[in-house]
């Protein structure tokens, strides 16, 4: 069974296995084979000098491991990468920086750095709510048209980016319409509603509405309807609704109110991101300028 | 040296010795470095155990197998700091088990995607996402919102946790239900009993619906996601381990 022979085509010796006059040949690994593998053997104790592997394995102070002796980490690697992007933009960011709103507009230089920083951090962070045109939807303000909640020149675009609305921060922009479903009676609130529909549309309404409006809703959303910015109440004269505008949707609002919120952009973006973002948003179609 | 081998082939207790040796050398060089695995995670402070709310959260994530295409981990990459934020760190992952990195990114990272959004957001993205992002291919996820979150045993859950090193304290274990109830309620005067006990919660109604449903324990979960580490005062020195 277990006799070593020569193989006669091949000249090799066989194993002196026979599985059922099946025999195998004694063959060594392939010399190249045993060369890669010692070769890569000889790699990993190299690389574990010239780089960080090994955890340390003595005092309790002491974090991360082997630093390896070239003092690579990829942290490094990251700050030096940032630090080429940094020297790239650092052209315009030390101008951009110092530059006010108006002067950056002026510029067409700055201008295009501000649109062109602006249209890729909206497209990762805005666009997601505001829709990518910035079109906006259901209780996500279309930033394209000249209705503003919260002010559109520049200056007030920038600061609710940075700060938000009823979001986490202390300087958020905050305002809260109370439920008037505790308040008003249903047919009440019907009224209300014809009333404030009767800004855009000149249709009729009983007069207990515009008595009812006066007393409470007038604080905020001014007699006319046109809202006030300064609180963030919507403009209602206008056929602009953010959470509907038929009879339905302004019943459930009056009611129970929706609260749309903003999250404040500081503590995620840089300083300059937020500038050249308010800027881009400024020119998507509505910027004021004062 | 290859011709000696026949001698070990041919004694089972040589063949044994050896094996057990080489073995050996493979397994000491893997997990020996387990144990000094501490040396690993960096010195940040503010990562605290997930709320009972937030690990029933975390739960259905894990169900849903949101990890097939989300991964939880910002790569110390430029192109993925410039994006996603602050890179993740080891620190920000010790309180999962098991681990949420990913391996596949079809949808976006979401390590940091905690405040990024408002939960009115999440709560219509969950039932259609295409209502807000015409091109996602994500499912939707409305269910969640007519299934109570699963926090009666969340205590034990907490326990098992315990056993694997989170730090849940018995006063958390013993009010584990109570607490997920409190930071999903309007309002609730058990909230100053959470707030007491976990820092930094976000307790609020997350879904808008009076129950606390699998989508208040979802959205509460995504909403801490990489908030909790204090980034600003983490500097990366390599070497030393400071604070705690």
């Amino acid at each position: 069974m277990s006799e070593k022979e020569r193989d006669e085509f091949t000249g090799v010796e066989t194993t002196g296995h026979d599985w059922d006059g099946i025999k195998e040949l004694n063959n060594p690994a392939p010399r190249w084979w045993l060369g890669v593998m010692i070769v890569t053997i000889i790699w990993a104790i190299g690389y574990s000098f010239v780089y960080p592997s090994w955890p340390t394995l003595s005092g309790d102070g002491e974090r991360g491991g082997t630093t390896g002796n070239i003092g690579w980490t990829q942290y490094s690697e990251l700050a030096e990468s940032q630090a080429e992007i940094l020297a790239r933009r650092a052209a315009y960011l030390e101008r951009f920086e110092n530059a006010s709103f108006t002067e950056i507009q002026q510029d067409p230089a700055l201008y295009a750095f501000a649109q062109a920083g602006g249209a890729s951090a909206f497209k990762d962070n805005c666009a997601t709510c505001h829709g990518t045109g910035g079109t906006g939807g259901p209780g996500y303000p279309n930033l394209l048209d000249d209705d503003w909640l919260w002010g559109g020149t520049v200056d007030d675009i920038h600061e609710t980016i940075r700060f938000g609305v009823r979001a986490n921060h202390d300087e958020t922009r905050f305002s809260e319409m109370p439920a008037f479903a505790d308040i008003y009676a249903d047919d009440e609130v019907a009224d209300i509603a014809d009333y404030v529909l009767s800004f855009s549309t000149d249709g009729a309404f009983p007069a207990r509405g515009k008595e009812l409006y006066d007393e409470q809703c007038s604080l905020c959303h001014a007699d006319n309807g046109t809202g006030d910015r300064f609180q963030g109440a919507p403009n209602l004269a206008d056929a602009i609704w953010f959470y509907g505008g038929n009879k339905t949707d302004l019943v459930a609002q009056i009611k129970r109110p929706k609260h749309g919120m903003m999250p404040n952009w500081n503590t995620r973006l840089d300083a300059n991101t937020i500038r050249q973002l308010a800027i881009y948003v400024h020119a998507l179609g509505g910027g004021e300028t004062e | 040296m290859l011709k000696k081998h026949e001698a070990l082939e041919k004694n089972s207790i040589l063949m044994l010795i050896f094996v057990v040796i080489t073995i050996s050398i493979g397994g000491i060089i893997e997990i020996v470095p387990l144990f000094r695995m501490e040396t690993t995670i960096e010195p940040v402070k503010g990562v605290r155990p997930y709320t009972p709310l937030e690990l029933a959260g975390q739960n259905v994530y894990i169900r849903e197998g949101c990890y097939g295409c989300h991964s939880q981990q910002v790569r110390a990459l430029r192109d993925e700091v410039e994006r996603y934020g602050h890179y993740s760190l080891a620190a920000e992952s010790m309180y999962d088990h098991p681990f949420q990195w990913g391996s596949k990114r079809t949808g976006p990272d979401l390590a940091r995607v905690g405040g990024k959004y408002s939960d009115d957001w999440h709560v219509a993205h969950m039932i259609d996402p295409r209502a807000l992002v015409p091109e996602s291919i994500m499912p939707g996820y409305a269910h969640l919102s007519r299934r109570g979150a699963d926090i009666d045993d969340i205590g034990q859950d907490m326990i098992a946790l315990r056993m694997v090193g989170v730090p849940y304290t018995d006063e958390m274990i013993a009010n584990a239900h109570s607490d997920a109830l409190a930071q999903a309620a309007d309002e609730s005067d058990a909230v100053d009993g959470l707030m007491e006990r976990y820092s930094k919660v976000n307790a609020r109604n997350f879904d808008g619906q009076p129950t606390t449903t699998e989508m208040d324990a979802l959205i509460a979960y995504l909403q801490v996601l990489g908030t909790m580490a204090e980034l600003q005062d983490y500097k990366h020195d390599g070497t030393k381990r400071s604070g705690e």
